[in-house]
Parts: structure tokens; C-alpha cells; sequence
């Protein structure tokens, strides 16, 4: 087991490598930079700004300096922003994502895998039907939808929240609850797909033959199989709610890093757009690797392969 | 676990959480702070480096120059100058600076702070973009293009510690409204070097904690992103005249999200108004809209190389086809003005004598004049804009009317924004008619007109015409307002013969503001003067 | 239950063809009265959307800005939109757009990462390794990033934009799929498919993807809408649809942004999405329960 998470661990290297290189390049090649705005920059002054932010040299030296700076953990100014460094920004919006992600992926969680399991239990039935109405209603209404409706409803007509912010409890329930729902919506569809597949599986028919309770048979039998699909579906979702989500972060003025990671590439900002590339890959890198190793220990069968 | 089915019991406990979370959300009471949204996350705080409006904003709270600007007419008023006098050609002014004049940190503000900041911003090693306002100042753009390596031959000279001489180039009438632009506030050389060199771009000097200024306010939080947070500088020359505890800058992208904290009381001032939102105030809370006029116009490009637009006739046609007035009545809806020339009107005294005129017919016979009876013959051409819905919303608008009264097809596209500077620069010149607008920096028709002689860098028509650079250059040399405003309107009557834009809209700036709010004056140019305002909470009490 | 007159035209049909994987299936299908409804539904809505230039109550760039927007009214059924454009066009031309992205998106999605998956779960050792990691690789690229350097070097091409969105979606079906493969792997009667030596194209094809085909059904209906939705996004990058011409995705945007003032424009946008969904969730859950060949004994 351990030999395989160094494996897997040591596989992070290259493959980050690649990824930097990757983007390293394309983002050169979209049009525009990061100096073109409305107002043209008079050339000298465009000559000095290159020179300032390492750009007059070719492009494999720009691309050789950027490894080294990398190597150093240093990911370089920002192009936007004169006062604070790709690091620091990263710093400073990352824990705000991650709380709000985490918040969400509680709610997407225990709403979505108790809404998919109570289906699956009862399928076709009003048990079944109203959760997964809901959950369909969560996909069909998107985050840009909600996030919205859910202000008017609950801070401008009901007055209980507020509209927007990010420094009090009651400022995070609306962003969490709006992150959350079109997860726990996927999440409970899942779930009571692999669900109603893994109960009508032969073993579960003899578990419950043998008179096992309904609840043991659901809890020591059935679950592990049934939400494979779930967990296979939260190893890239988590990476992508914990590094923020760039709708709900507008939406709610959250400080977070979901809205660097979009208007990064917006404003060609290189090395911001290469700070949070690099981070968000690590991010899915290790949450796949949970998501295997999650796998693994839900299905003892898949340790000798 | 053992009742799965208790869902529906959860989700009330949930809702019940909720509802106790809320009750605690009510900020609390913090003294008068007018709180303001504006708009994106600055660049920066640096005066010499950022470029844009909501750099503006914060900058006027936290530096100011020498002279300020009356909040109504813009007229100049004493900022850290007291006094000052211009010599009879209008080439040199000499500044009194008050005595009393101190940085944020005690330090006493003298003149030759105006010299190091100058210095500063035009040091080409800087790649200052702003730079280029300080070129009225003799040798300014020389020393900023590298030609000059002395500072000492720039037009700026200390006196002595209160007496700051400046000595122009030309004559500039706009001189002194310059000062008001922050590109010419002095800045603090011992934080600047405390924390890096004077040519660093990238510094920690502008952080909460280490920025020095001289405004009305001190820069007290920072959090990138979320809020930018001021509190009164005691060190200001008139700091009895500061009539809040502080101005809150709110970084809002969304517009709807910033009418939402506005509605809930969470803003004073807004930074725009969502363009369907408009009518919606002026049925019902009109005392809480408020459109200022902007100095601004809207306009189409055309690419003037590529056939049928090198023509000027179809030019004029399509400009002649286009319905101003409904098109900023029922589509636009925030009292933007028509814009029948592209100099907005009053500035400085100048109103283009040259119009567009809306005449289908006239539009119809040039264009049969050029070759293409009915619309027959005329290729498909293209609207190109940045994605934004007021550019979605014109063009679509547009696209019809021409179709109707022209009976030509446009087809429309649209870009991301650095895409799209990208397709409309001169070097690519990708497209047909692209969707534009300029801003003034300086209140001074130059600024627009500028913009295309042959060959600018922000031309992109490809249009280039002799008599018109000649003019505009003839207009440098001019002192006397009224003799450049008739120079002025001769290259504008060209510009508007040869028509490689079409004048569409002058900008305005509509926002939302709490009718508690008092001083807040409107100008051209969004100049505030945040230490004036108060909350008046006797007045309506709630929103 | 249907009715019996459709169930003894169903049975005939079986019949004939024998009692087949699919013909089962089907027969299967057509019990499930919901799973009709949303077979029903889907067809019609398709079917709206093939003649919709025929249909169509006015152009969908026909504008009168003295009218305005307007509430549906007996000229307007579903209202209009600022421009005074009719939106019930709007949302039928829309249609065609949004269901073509949406079906074409979710096939190649469902073609790359369902094979994709599959062999990489089937294989699994240094394989899966490999191919896992490209699809990592792809996760991280940022999308905004690809989506703009494809338009610059392909020009606006409906078909890249099915290939724009394809590429992104077929991530996370190949993931699902590769946890299902790999498991379904250790059962028996794949070991014993392996052991009477069958080729793996065989054992993939045959064996584990229609057992995995449970979440891969539920998962491809669920891309449907979010595709539908992504091409908001994309048109927002210039490279989905042009204005004047609209997308549901479009529509619920832009209904969103004046949905105080005019709610219509997002209320019957959202609607025209979710029965679509609605119909595909009902059509998928009934195809799974069709197709599951452990249900047969029920």
C-alpha cells in the first residue's frame, strides 16, 4: 500500500512537469497579452514593461527562468497586480476556497447521498420521485441561477442574510449552500444509480434472505459498492470545490481563488494563470489518488491487482 | 441512519440553522462609513503604475495634488498648493505650497517631494503608461523616452521648499486640471525606498501598514479582492473638513450582486447600475439614481482598408442609417446622450460644429452613389465587439436597423476583450467594424481627437488624413482657448466628413447612491472629494 | 402499467426478433410508463425543434424596439424580450442549437470516455497509470485558455465546439467509467470470459461496459444540461453561437440578468431545460433498468 502512494506520489513530477510546459506555452500563444488594453501603450514604454517583467529574452529563456524560479518555490509577480506576488494572492484566496468548499461539499454530501440512498431503497416510489425531482431541479437551476434567487429570497425579502461577503457566519451559508447543491444534485443521482444496481446484485438477495435488517444489509452490504460512482465522481469535484468556484465567488464576493484562476486567464496575467494551473493540478493529482485509494478500500477485491 | 427517511425533518433543522446563523449578521454599528462599491480589484496603489477608474477612486482618497478640483465645475481649487500664478504666455506656473502641507506619517511635504515623484514616473525604466500625461512639462518626454539623462533640464524646479516652479512646453490650457489626475500626485521616497528601488513596479510600499500618502484618508486594510478599507489622515491639511470616519472601497465585478448589497443596505454608492435595472429606479425610487455625465463616447471603427468601407460614401451611409435617439431611449435606458460628433459637448467650452445626421434617405443614395443600389452588391459585412451585453445588445440593435433602411446583411461577432484588442490593433487589423469607446483622461478635446491621427496607437481604422494631423499639431502652439476650439472643430468636421468612426453614444455614468448620503457632487470626470460626504440619518431614515 | 393494447404490440415485436439482449430491453422499456414519458417528450421536443422554420411565429432577430418587452401576451405567447423579440421563436431556434450541442457533446463525451475509461480500468497496471494521468493533465489545462487558442487557430466552427466541450466532459465519464471497469473486473464471470480466453475487445465490449452501463447512463443524461449550459460559456468566448441567434443556455443567461423585471425570460428558458432533463433522467433510469441483465429474473 505504501509503496503505492510513493509510486503515485513520485508520478506527481513529471506529469506536473508537463502540465507547466503545456501551459507555459498555449497561454503564449492565445492573442492578446497582458499588456494590450484599451488604451495603447506607447512602444517604448511597452519595450521597458517587457524588460521589467522578463519578456525581451526568447522564449525558451523566459520558459527556462520560470523553471528556475518554480524550483525555488517562487511563482513569480503577478503581471496584474503590482502588490502582491502569485504566491502571496495564492496564499491569501486559497484558505477562503477551501473553507467554502468545504462547507459545500458537507452540504452536496449529506444531502445528496441521503437523498440518492433513501431513493434507491424505495425506487419508484414518492420516496423516490420528490428527491430526485429536487436533485434534477438542482442540475437544471446553475449556481449563476441560484445563487441569485437565493439572495432575494433570503436576504432581500426575508432579510436573514446578508447579500454578499465573506466575514461572518451567516455571510457563508448562501455561497455554500449554492456551491453545495449542484453537487449534492449529481451526488444523489449517482448514488441511487449505483445503489439500485449493487441491491439487486445476487449478495444482497441472500443477505437479506438470511433476515439481516434492512439497515445492516444497506450499511455493511450495499453501500461500499454503490457509491463507487460517487466517489469516482469526487475525486475531480472536490479538487474543483476546494479550488473555488468562479460563479459563486462573483456571485457572493468571496475572496477566493476560483475567481483568480478565471480572470487570470482573462487578463493574460501568465504567471497567475501558471500559479493556479500548477496548484489545481496538484490539487486533482492528490484527490485522484484518494479517490483510488478510496477505491481500494470499498472494494477489497481491487487489492491484489 | 436507521430512518433513512427522515430527510424532510433534516432539511427543516438545516433551515432552522440557517435562520439562527442570520440573526447575527447585522453589521454592527462603526461610526459614519460610507461604503462604496468600485467596481474590479485595483491593480495597484502605486499612482505611477495603475491605469484605471477604480485605481482612481482610491487614489483620490489617498493622495492629492497640487491643485484640487471644485466637485461641480471642475474649476481649480488650492489642493497642496495655496496659491499659484501662470506668467502671461501661459509657460511657466509658479506653486506656493502650504506650510502646514505633511505626509500621512507626520513628515513635512515640500516641493522637492513633487520633483522625486516626477522623477519617478517619468524614469523610463519604470514603463510608467501614464507617463505621458506629464509631457506638457518641458523636456518631460524627452528624459521619458531616454534622451535626456539629467532630470535637472525637466521643466520642474524647487525654489525652495514651498515654491515649486513648472515650466511647460507648450502653452496647455488643460495645465491645471492635470493636477488632478494622479498621475501627477506626489508619492513618499523614503516608504518607496524602504521598500525597493525607485524604478520597482512591484512593491510592497502601497500595502495597508506601509503606505504613505497625503489625501484625506489613510489606507487601513487591504484585503485583495474582498475590501479596501480608509480611515481619516490627521496629518491632512484639512482634517477638520473630513466629515465621515472613513470611506470603504468595495471591489464588486457583478453588477447585480452590487445592486443586491445596495438594496440591502449593505453600500452607499454604487459603482453602475445593471442596464436592465435603470427603468426600474426611475419608476420607483428615482431619489436613489442618479446619471452623471461621463466624458466618454462610443463609437464603431471601421476598417477603412478593406473594401466596401474604404469607401467614405458607405462610411457615411451606414452612419447616416443609424438611429441615434431610439437607440438611447429604448435600448440603452440610462440617459446616454446621442453622439452625432465624437468630442462629448462643453469640454472646454467646444461644441462640434459637425453632425451625423439620422436620414435613411440620404443614407440610401450614397449609398446607391457608391455602387450598391437597395444594398445590392454590398458583401456581407461584420460587427465585431468584446463580450459584454451593452455591445451585444447595440449591435444586435443595429444589425436591424441597417438591414431595414439599407438592406445590407451584418453578421455579428464577438471576443474576449484581449482578443479582441488583439483583432482590432493596428498590426492585425482583423475585422470590419469593430465596437469601441474612448474615455477622456483630460478635459481637453485634444485627448479625443488624437486618438486618430495617421498612425496612432489607438487609430486602428487604418484611416490617416494630412490636413487632420496638421491641424491638431497647429493646435499645440495655441494659448487662447477659443482660437484652438475653432482648429479643433475644423479637424473634427474632417473627422466626421471622412468618418472612419461612427459617433454613436456619449457615455454616461449611472449609479445608485442612498438619498442619506449628502455632499456628493457629480462631475464629468468622477472626481470626488470623499471627505466632504456625510450620512445624514435623519433624512428617510430607512432605504 | 401501459395500457394492454401497447404492451401486446411491444410483446409481438419481441417475439418476432426473439428474445435478444435489446429486444428484451425494449420490451422492458415500454412497460416503464415513465420512461415512455420521457421518450415521448424528448421526441416531441426534437421534433419542434426539426420544423422549427416552418413553425416558428415570427424570426427569432425580428425586433420592434417600441415594443419593448412584454409579459406573454395573445400575440406573444411567451412574451418578448427587450428588443421586442418574440421569445417563444427565440427559445425554438434556441432549441435546435442547445439539443444539437447538448446530444452531440454528450455522444463524443460518451464515445471517448467510455472507451477510454474502460480500457484503462480493464488493462489497469502501467496502462491505467498512463492514461490516468492524461486525463489529470487535461483536467488541469485551463479551459477558458484552450477554448480561446481553438477559436483563434480553427475560426467559429460549430463542430469545434462540439469537440471543445467533448474534450472537457469526457473527463469525468472516463473516470467513473475506469472505477466501474476495474471493479467488474474481479467478478467472476469476467474472470471466467477470460478464461475460456475471449479477446478483451470482446470482454470490454461485451461484458463490462453493460454492466457498468448503470452510471454511465445516469451521468450522461446528467452532461446533457451541463452542456447545454457550457455553451453559455462558450459563446460568451465568441466561439458558440453568434447574436443574434440564441441558445437555451443564452437564453437562461440573459433571462437571469433581468429576471426581476422581466421574469418570463428565465422562467421559460429554464422550464424548456429541465423537461428536457426531466425527460432524459426518466428515458435513462428506464433504459438502465431495461438493459441491467440481472433484472431479467424479476
Amino acid at each position: 500500500m505504501i509503496k503505492i502512494i510513493v509510486r503515485r506520489l513520485l508520478e506527481f513530477v513529471p506529469v506536473l512537469f508537463i502540465i507547466v510546459t503545456l501551459v507555459f506555452f498555449l497561454i503564449r500563444l492565445a492573442p492578446g497579452g497582458p499588456f494590450d488594453r484599451d488604451k495603447e501603450v506607447p512602444p517604448e514604454v511597452r519595450k521597458q514593461l517587457e524588460a521589467y517583467y522578463n519578456m525581451g529574452v526568447p522564449l525558451y529563456q523566459q520558459y527556462f527562468d520560470y523553471l528556475a524560479g518554480l524550483a525555488r518555490g517562487d511563482l513569480g509577480p503577478s503581471f496584474k497586480n503590482a502588490s502582491y506576488s502569485v504566491n502571496e494572492m495564492i496564499g491569501m484566496s486559497f484558505p477562503n476556497s477551501l473553507e467554502l468548499g468545504f462547507y459545500a461539499m458537507c452540504v452536496a454530501v449529506t444531502l445528496g447521498l441521503l437523498a440518492g440512498i433513501s431513493a434507491s431503497l424505495k425506487p419508484n416510489s414518492l420516496r423516490d420521485y420528490v428527491p430526485m425531482s429536487l436533485a434534477m431541479v438542482g442540475i437544471c437551476v446553475p449556481s449563476f441561477v441560484l445563487g441569485p434567487l437565493l439572495v432575494l429570497v433570503f436576504s432581500l425579502h426575508f432579510d436573514l442574510l446578508p447579500v454578499a461577503g465573506w466575514n461572518t457566519p451567516a455571510s457563508k451559508v448562501l455561497p455554500s449552500l449554492t456551491l453545495g447543491a449542484m453537487y449534492a444534485a449529481y451526488i444523489a443521482r449517482l448514488s441511487r444509480g449505483g445503489m439500485l444496481e449493487v441491491l439487486s446484485n445476487d449478495f444482497i438477495r441472500t443477505a437479506r434472505a438470511k433476515g439481516l435488517s434492512e439497515t445492516r444489509v444497506v450499511l455493511r452490504h450495499a453501500l461500499r459498492g454503490g457509491i463507487a460512482p460517487v466517489v469516482s465522481f469526487l475525486g475531480p469535484a472536490t479538487a474543483g470545490i476546494l479550488s473555488g468556484s468562479f460563479v459563486v465567488e462573483t456571485i457572493f464576493q468571496v475572496p477566493g481563488l476560483g475567481r483568480q484562476f478565471v480572470e487570470s486567464a482573462f487578463n493574460r496575467d501568465y504567471t497567475l494563470v501558471m500559479g493556479t494551473v500548477l496548484f489545481f493540478a496538484a490539487l486533482i493529482l492528490f484527490f485522484n489518488l484518494l479517490v483510488d485509494l478510496i477505491h481500494t478500500w470499498l472494494d477489497p477485491r481491487l487489492r491484489n491487482a | 441512519m436507521k430512518r433513512i427517511s427522515d430527510v424532510p425533518k433534516i432539511c427543516i433543522l438545516l433551515a432552522g440553522c440557517l435562520a439562527i446563523a442570520g440573526c447575527g449578521g447585522e453589521p454592527g454599528a462603526d461610526g459614519m462609513i460610507i461604503r462604496i462599491g468600485n467596481g474590479t480589484e485595483p491593480e495597484g496603489l502605486d499612482p505611477h503604475i495603475v491605469t484605471g477608474v477604480p485605481e482612481h477612486h482610491i487614489l483620490l482618497a489617498l493622495f492629492e495634488g497640487l491643485v484640487r478640483a471644485d466637485t461641480t465645475d471642475l474649476s481649480p481649487t488650492p489642493g497642496v498648493a495655496e496659491t499659484w500664478e501662470e506668467s502671461d504666455d501661459k509657460r511657466v506656473y509658479t506653486f506656493h505650497l502650504r506650510a502646514d502641507a505633511k505626509w500621512s506619517n507626520g513628515d513635512p511635504l515640500t516641493s522637492k517631494d513633487f520633483l522625486y515623484a516626477w522623477e519617478r514616473i517619468l524614469t523610463p525604466a519604470l514603463a510608467s503608461e501614464y507617463a505621458y500625461l506629464l509631457f506638457p512639462m518641458k523636456n518631460a518626454q524627452a528624459f521619458n523616452e531616454g534622451s535626456i539623462g539629467d532630470f535637472a533640464q525637466v521643466g520642474a524646479e524647487a525654489l525652495d521648499d514651498q515654491t515649486l516652479r513648472v515650466t511647460l512646453e507648450n502653452p496647455t490650457p488643460y495645465f491645471l486640471s492635470l493636477q488632478t489626475h494622479y498621475s501627477w500626485y506626489p508619492v513618499h521616497q523614503g516608504t518607496i525606498e524602504a521598500f525597493g528601488a525607485k524604478e520597482d513596479r512591484i512593491s510592497k510600499w502601497t500595502r495597508a501598514g506601509n503606505l504613505v500618502g497625503n489625501g484625506p484618508y489613510v489606507l487601513s486594510r487591504w484585503s485583495p479582492n474582498e475590501i479596501i478599507e480608509t480611515i481619516p489622515n490627521e496629518h491632512y491639511w484639512d482634517v477638520a473638513g473630513i466629515q465621515n470616519d472613513g470611506i470603504h472601497f468595495y471591489p464588486i465585478t457583478d453588477g447585480q450582486t452590487e445592486e443586491h448589497m445596495f438594496r440591502n443596505g449593505e453600500i452607499h454608492i454604487t459603482y453602475g447600475v445593471p442596464i436592465s435595472k435603470v427603468p426600474v429606479y426611475q419608476a420607483k425610487n428615482p431619489e436613489q439614481l442618479r446619471i452623471d455625465p461621463w466624458i466618454g463616447t462610443y463609437f464603431y471603427r471601421f476598417n477603412t482598408l478593406r473594401p466596401p468601407l474604404d469607401d467614405p460614401r458607405v462610411r457615411q451611409a451606414l452612419a447616416m442609417a443609424l438611429d441615434r435617439d431610439t437607440l438611447c431611449e429604448r435600448v440603452l435606458q440610462a440617459g446616454e446622450m446621442p453622439a452625432p460628433f465624437l468630442t462629448p459637448p462643453d469640454i472646454n467650452g467646444y461644441l462640434p460644429s459637425a453632425r451625423v445626421r439620422y436620414d435613411v434617405d440620404a443614407a440610401r443614395k450614397l449609398l446607391a452613389e457608391a455602387g450598391y443600389p437597395n444594398g445590392e452588391g454590398f458583401r456581407t459585412v461584420d460587427i465585431l465587439y468584446s463580450t459584454r451585453e451593452k455591445n451585444r445588445i447595440i449591435a444586435e440593435a443595429i444589425q436591424q436597423m441597417w438591414k431595414k433602411s439599407l438592406g445590407i446583411d451584418v453578421t455579428l461577432s464577438n471576443q474576449d476583450w484581449k482578443v479582441y484588442l488583439s483583432t482590432t490593433s493596428n498590426a492585425v487589423m482583423g475585422y470590419d467594424i469593430a465596437a469601441g469607446g474612448w474615455i477622456g483622461d483630460v478635459i481637453d478635446p485634444i485627448n479625443f481627437l488624437e486618438c486618430f491621427i495617421t498612425d496612432g496607437g489607438n487609430n486602428r481604422t487604418g484611416w490617416g488624413n494630412e490636413a487632420y494631423d496638421e491641424l491638431l499639431a497647429k493646435t499645440m502652439a495655441i494659448g487662447d482657448t477659443a482660437e484652438r476650439n475653432s482648429v479643433f472643430d475644423q479637424a473634427e468636421t474632417i473627422l466626421i466628413e471622412e468618418m472612419p468612426i461612427i459617433p454613436i453614444y456619449h457615455y454616461t455614468h449611472p449609479f445608485l447612491i442612498d438619498p442619506r448620503v449628502r455632499g456628493y457632487t457629480s462631475n464629468l470626470i468622477g472626481y470626488y472629494a470623499y471627505h466632504q460626504l456625510r450620512l445624514d440619518n435623519a433624512a428617510s431614515g430607512e432605504l | 402499467m401501459p395500457s394492454a393494447a401497447t404492451s401486446e404490440i411491444v410483446e409481438g415485436i419481441v417475439i418476432e426478433e426473439g428474445a435478444s439482449l435489446w429486444g428484451d430491453a425494449l420490451r422492458r422499456l415500454a412497460k416503464n410508463r415513465l420512461a415512455l414519458f420521457g421518450l415521448i417528450t424528448l421526441s416531441a421536443i426534437a421534433f419542434v425543434a426539426l420544423i422549427t422554420p416552418a413553425i416558428a411565429p415570427y424570426p427569432y432577430d425580428a425586433q420592434d424596439l417600441e415594443y419593448g418587452a412584454q409579459s406573454p401576451n395573445a400575440e406573444h405567447w411567451l412574451g418578448t424580450d427587450r428588443l421586442g423579440r418574440d421569445l417563444l421563436s427565440r427559445l425554438m431556434y434556441g432549441g435546435r442549437i442547445s439539443l444539437m450541442v447538448g446530444f452531440a457533446a454528450t455522444a463524443v463525451s460518451l464515445l471517448v470516455g467510455v472507451l477510454y475509461g474502460a480500457a484503462a480500468g480493464y488493462f489497469g497496471g502501467r496502462l491505467d497509470s498512463f492514461m490516468m494521468r492524461i486525463v489529470d493533465i487535461m483536467y488541469a489545462l485551463p479551459f477558458t485558455i484552450f477554448v480561446i487558442i481553438l477559436m483563434v487557430f480553427f475560426g467559429k466552427n460549430i463542430i469545434l465546439l462540439f469537440l471543445a466541450i467533448g474534450a472537457v466532459e469526457w473527463l469525468t465519464m472516463a473516470r467513473i467509467v475506469r472505477g466501474q471497469v476495474r471493479s467488474l473486473k474481479e467478478k467472476e464471470f469476467v474472470e471466467a470470459a477470460v478464461a475460456m480466453g475471449l479477446p478483451s475487445h470482446t470482454i470490454l465490449t461485451r461484458h463490462l461496459i453493460p454492466n457498468a452501463l448503470g452510471p454511465i447512463i445516469v451521468y450522461a443524461t446528467l452532461t446533457i444540461p451541463n452542456v447545454m449550459l457550457l455553451e453559455a460559456f462558450l459563446s460568451f468566448l465568441g466561439l458558440g453561437v453568434q447574436a443574434p441567434m440564441s441558445s437555451w443556455g443564452l437564453l437562461i443567461r440573459e433571462g437571469q440578468e433581468q429576471m426581476e423585471e422581466f421574469p418570463w425570460l428565465l422562467i421559460y428558458p429554464s422550464i424548456a431545460l429541465s423537461l428536457t432533463l426531466f425527460s432524459l433522467n426518466f428515458l435513462g433510469d428506464g433504459l438502465r433498468d431495461a438493459l441491467d441483465p440481472r433484472a431479467s429474473k424479476d
